[in-house]
Formats: structure tokens, sequence, C-alpha cells
């Protein structure tokens, strides 16, 4: 396990270097965007992670639910803070793309709108975890996390129905991608699932390696006799 | 009294109990058997555990690892029917009248009989017809009214949280002279308090905690460790 | 053997009766309701034809004030007193107690909604172009939303600090496709157009949370 960290760290490096190039250089120029089309290769990964780490933390708050581990409560933390981190990616990039190509800042696009909702969730979510007191903190929030897994599809749901009603401009393109730029696309998916699978991982010792000192601290005198009697 | 020759029932037993809340373990490995029908009182310095202990036994608060038996469950919830608790705040509804109070927490319990409200609250002292709300109670009364709340159900054991706390002495022995009844009747009593010597001579045993564990259990009222 | 529903009619009835007794936190509340709507009205200059397009939003947001406020006050007579390790130490079940500050909780804030109402007819002259009893049932399932899931979070924030804010912040994000259905439904139902997908969204939203809410309560209220 110990040397398995290290050599993640090293492929991460290599790949988020190599699916740089190819964003930035290799993959072919957008027709009608230009140049600005290429954070497509950052937006649209960042979602797709933020996605898998906040379906991660749904399956960890509910096996936290049902067996009480310590470890699933641990996952379910570090999955929502780097998510958080991911679907903040995808935030910032929306804009930055939508505004040179269609001259406004935002729109009421599907993947925009749910991952801002989904953003605002799982940051209320780390609120909750950081103003409850401890003992309770992984019971509250793995029942929150339940709350808004249930939230999504309705979420999706009601903005798709939405923009029936109200058509909205679409960042992203909807229709076939060139296979060239799939493959850039898919290329820096795994750089970016490599790269959040380091910094979960990494999160994760630190988190359980502060638990375990505190529980030692905690139970230091155990060992000790009682105090002289009075 | 209880009979010397029959071998007590344990009541509850606590095994190695520990709670830690965040960096401070309030309970450090508790071990102990408590018999039935016995007055226990529950000593000690702020921050040794005492109501940590007793809101553990009343299922209110979940250890981080140990176990628990009442009456022979593990689970606090099973026999919920046959504990009563009571705390320093009174747990009582301040706009309510007494009787009101007592009916409602009986609806809980699943007591249909009203009679048995007012019988409650007679058998602590207080006037059952009294219309004022708890709210403008003296601190005596609301003790005394929130034991009554304690004794709705009849429970088998009592879990007692500073129930003197801030009582007027007449109230206050009154309190202790009733449990002594209650005890006698073969009920098991627990009651956490700063106030030893309210309970010199009615407690059958005293237990000494001390950051977190039992230190001694003793007889009469001496700390452990004086006549050593 | 106490029967679920007769615990959760006492408990309701109980609160009707405390909150009957303590008149000032109804009276306070009516009145931050019509200040809500006038203050609504100086900002959002009602004139006819776009007040109907606005209406259906400006009415949700009033009502989702006066529901926070409402709901911040759900849980503060059992935090007084303790009187909630009371209700947790005796054999009544979490639901009951749970229903029965749901139900308490939808009548009271259907109470401010009916005031409120009236004045928001009022001030921006709204006439209906579409059914008005469907603009009835959008309240009934709106305002049910709202309340579970903020009864819910009121009783998640009571241990946490900053319980005031805690509540609107776990609140409001779960509750936004709720509050799209709200407001588009009622948006449609003024115009005229059609707002049967929203309602049955509201509906399905309802039951989902009602479930979720109801099979995790008890893990909220003993966690500690």
């Amino acid at each position: 396990m110990k040397r398995a960290f290290p050599i993640l760290g090293i492929l991460t490096a290599i790949l988020l270097s190599y699916s740089l190039y190819m964003a930035l250089v290799v993959a072919p120029t957008e027709q009608t965007m230009g140049d600005v089309q290429r954070i497509f290769y950052y937006h649209v990964p960042s979602a797709w992670t933020a996605f898998i780490l906040f379906t991660i933390n749904f399956v960890a708050s509910v096996v936290y639910l049902i067996r009480r581990k310590q470890g699933a409560d641990i996952v379910a933390l570090v999955s929502a803070e780097v998510g958080v981190v991911f679907c903040t990616i995808v935030l910032v990039t929306g804009p930055i793309w939508a505004r040179p190509v269609w001259g406004i800042w935002w729109t009421w696009d599907m993947r925009l709108t749910s991952t801002l909702v989904l953003w605002l969730i799982y940051i209320s979510y780390l609120v909750l975890r950081r103003f409850s007191a401890s003992g309770e903190t992984p019971l509250l929030a793995a029942t929150l996390s339940i709350f808004g897994a249930l939230c999504v599809p309705f979420v999706y749901f009601s903005i798709w129905f939405f923009r029936t009603q109200h058509p909205q401009p679409v960042i992203g393109g909807g229709g076939s991608i060139d296979p060239r730029m799939l493959h850039v696309l898919l290329i820096n998916w795994l750089a970016f699932s490599c790269f959040a699978l380091l910094i979960c991982w990494s999160r994760y010792r630190l988190e359980k390696l502060q638990r375990e000192v505190e529980q030692a601290q905690a139970l230091e005198s155990l060992t000790q006799s009682p105090g002289s009697p009075r | 009294m209880t009979d010397a020759h029959i071998q007590p029932t344990p009541v509850i037993t606590v095994s190695n109990l520990i709670k830690q809340f965040g960096r401070f373990a309030a309970l450090r490995g508790v071990t102990a058997e408590f018999t039935s029908g016995k007055l226990y009182a529950i000593l000690g310095d702020n921050g040794a555990g005492k109501t940590t202990l007793l809101r553990t036994l009343a299922g209110l608060s979940q250890p981080t690892s140990g176990q628990v038996t009442v009456l022979g469950a593990r689970k606090f919830h099973d026999v919920c029917h046959q504990v009563g608790y009571m705390a320093h705040p009174s747990l009582l509804y301040d706009e309510m009248s007494g009787l009101e109070n007592s009916e409602y927490f009986a609806r809980l319990y699943g007591i249909a009989d009203n009679s048995r409200c007012a019988a409650s609250i007679r058998a602590v002292g207080l006037d059952p017809d009294l219309v004022r709300p708890v709210g403008q109670y003296s601190q005596g009364m609301r003790q005394r009214m929130s034991l009554a709340r304690a004794l709705l159900n009849d429970p088998k054991i009592l879990l007692l949280d500073e129930p003197f706390s801030n009582v007027d002495v007449h109230s206050a022995g009154d309190m202790v002279r009733l449990l002594g009844r209650t005890r006698d009747q073969g009920k098991t009593i627990f009651v956490v308090t700063h106030q030893a010597s309210l309970l010199d001579g009615t407690a059958d045993e005293f237990v000494w905690m001390e950051a977190g564990q039992i230190v001694a259990r003793t007889r009469d009222l001496k700390p452990p460790g004086v006549m050593t | 053997m106490p029967s679920p529903t007769g615990i959760t009619r006492a408990t309701l009835v109980k609160d009707l009766r405390l909150e009957w007794r303590s008149k000032d936190a109804i009276n306070s509340m009516l009145f931050f309701s019509l200040l809500v709507v006038v203050v609504f009205s100086f900002s959002f200059d009602p004139n006819a034809e776009e007040s109907r397009q606005i209406a259906g939003g400006l009415i949700w947001v009033a009502f989702l004030f006066a529901a926070v406020v409402a709901l911040n006050q759900t849980w503060a007579r059992e935090i007084r007193n303790q009187v909630l390790d009371a209700y947790r130490v005796s054999p009544a079940p979490a639901n009951s107690l749970f229903l029965a500050k749901a139900i308490g909780n939808f009548i009271f804030v259907s109470v401010l909604e009916a005031l409120m109402t009236p004045l928001f007819v009022l001030f921006y002259q709204l006439r209906p172009l579409g059914p008005a009893w469907q603009l009835l049932v959008v309240a009934a399932l709106g305002t049910w939303a709202l309340v579970v899931n903020g009864t819910f979070f009121a009783a998640m924030s009571l241990r946490t600090r900053s319980r005031e804010i805690m509540l609107p912040l776990l609140l409001f994000p779960i509750s936004i496709p709720a509050l799209l259905a709200m407001v588009q439904a009622t948006t449609n139902i003024l115009t005229g157009e059609g707002a049967r997908v929203w309602m049955a969204l509201l509906l399905s939203y309802d039951l989902v949370f009602t479930t979720a809410c109801l099979i995790l309560f008890e893990t909220v209220l003993n966690a500690e």
C-alpha cells in the first residue's frame, strides 16, 4: 500500500501533463468557437468527476448509517470536500467559456444549473459538518447526504422541464463530437480522476490520523491510576 | 429492606463504558453492577462523568464503546416503560399547569387513566388542581413536579440527575423521604448529586466517581481513602 | 401501549394550545408577514401586465421568509427545560413527534399564507386566468414541501452552532426543485397556462421527502 501512493502520484503527474498537452496543443480547433472551446476539456471532466465523487459520498453515507463504521464517514467527508472543489471548477469554467462565445455570463443550462444546485447542497453539507458538535456530525451529515441524493433526480427533471417551457442557450453544445476531441476528453477525464483519487487518498490518511490522535488524547489517562482521594 | 439471604439480581450492568467527546473522555472505562431495590448516590466533582453515566443509562447518550444492560436489555427502548428520568432542568412545559404536563406525558406512556396523573402529583406533595403554569413555580415545586413526571409510569428504575439543586431544605427533605419510601417499595434509584449529605442515612450505597471512572463504592458517607 | 396516531394528536394539540397561550409568537409572525408583503410591494412595483409574471415568484419568496421564521421556532419549546429528553426517554415513537411538529408547522404557515395572499392580490391586482382551485393545491403541496423538510432540518440544526442560520442554509438548496415547481406552477396558473406537470413534480417531491423524513428522523433525534 505504501508504495502505491507515490506511484499514483507520478502517474497522475504524467497523465496531467500529457492531457494538458493534448487539450491545448493536439486537439483540433473547434470550428465556430476557436481556441476558447478548449476549456471544454476542463469543464466536462470536472463535472463527471464531481458527480462520481458525490455518488461515492452517497454510498459511503448509506454504509455509515447502516454499519456506523468510522472509515465510511471519513470517505464521505473526503469525497464531499474534493467533489466541491471539482464542482467549483465547473462553475468557474462555465461562465469563462460562455462569455466570449455567447456573450452571456450565465444561462440556465442543464449542466451548469444542476451543478450549481449540487454545489449548494454540498456546501451546506460541509457547513453542517463544520458547525455540528463532533459526536453527532457523522450521523447528521450522512442523513443530509441522503437528502441531497434524493434531490438530484428532482433537480434534473425540474431544470429540464423548465428549459422546455423557457428555451435557453445551451453551453457546451449538444450533438455529436469529433472522435479526436472525444479521445482528448477521455484522457483528461482519466487524468482528473487520478488526481481526485490522489487528493482523496491523501486527505483520507490525514483525517484518519487526526481522529486517532484525538482518541489517544481523550483516553490518555486510562492507564494512569486515579488521582489521590480527598 | 432486601432479604440478605436472597442473591440480589443486578438490574443494571455496565461493562467497560467509554464515552468520548472529541478530545475529552467523559467516561474512561466504567464497569459496575447495580442491584435492585437500592438507592445509589453517585457523587463526584464536576467533570467526573456522573451526568454522562446517568444519561447513558437513560439511553440519551450512546457510548463510544462498551456495554450497558438495563433490566436485561441492551437497547434502552425495550425497557423504557420501566424507567423514569429526571434532570436538573425541569423537563416540563412552562406554559402548562402541572396536571396538563402530567396528562401529556401520560399519553406518551400510553396511560389513558388521568387519575394516575393526579395521584403522582399528590405523591410529591403538590396540589393537582393548581392552575398556575409550571414556569411560575418555585424551584422546589418545580423539581417535585419533575419527579412526579418521572414517577408517572410507575417505573422500576429511577434515574435522577441533581434533583435537589437549588431546592429549599424543606422540599429537599421531603423529596429524600419520598425517595426512601419509593426504594422501600422495591424500586431501584440512582441519584447524581453534589449534596451528598442530604442522602446520608437514606442511601444504600455511595458511588464515588472521578475523572470518568468509579473509584470507590462505600456504605456510608465517608470519602474513600480518608480511613487509610 | 401508546398508539402512534394518538401521540401525534396529543402532541399536536399540546403544541397548538401552547402556541395559543403565548400569543406573542403568533402576533409577531403575523405582523412580520404583513411587513414582508408591504416591502415587496415597494421593491417590485406592480403593474398589471408584468405583475402576473412575477407574482408567482414573489409570493413564494414571501412565503419562504415567513416559513423560515416559523420553522426556527419549531423546536424552541422542546429545548427549553430539555423537555425533548423526556420525550426521548418515553416509549413514544420519534415519528409521531415529527409528524405532530410538521403538521403544526403546516397549519401555522398556512395561516400566515392565508393572511399574506389577500394582501398580495390587493397590491398586485391579481386575477388568476387559470382555475383558481389549482392555486390552493399548489399552495398546499408547496407549503408541505417546505414544512416537512424545514421541520427536519430544524431538528438537525438544534445541536449546531448558529442554529438560526443553519436552518435556511440546509433547507434552501434541497428545496430548489420544489421552489422552482411552486413558482412555475403559480405563475402558470395566474397566466392561464398548464401547471399539471409542476404539480405532479411537487406531489412526488412531497411523497419522497416525507418518506425520507419519517425514516430518518429517529436517527437525527437521537444523535447527540
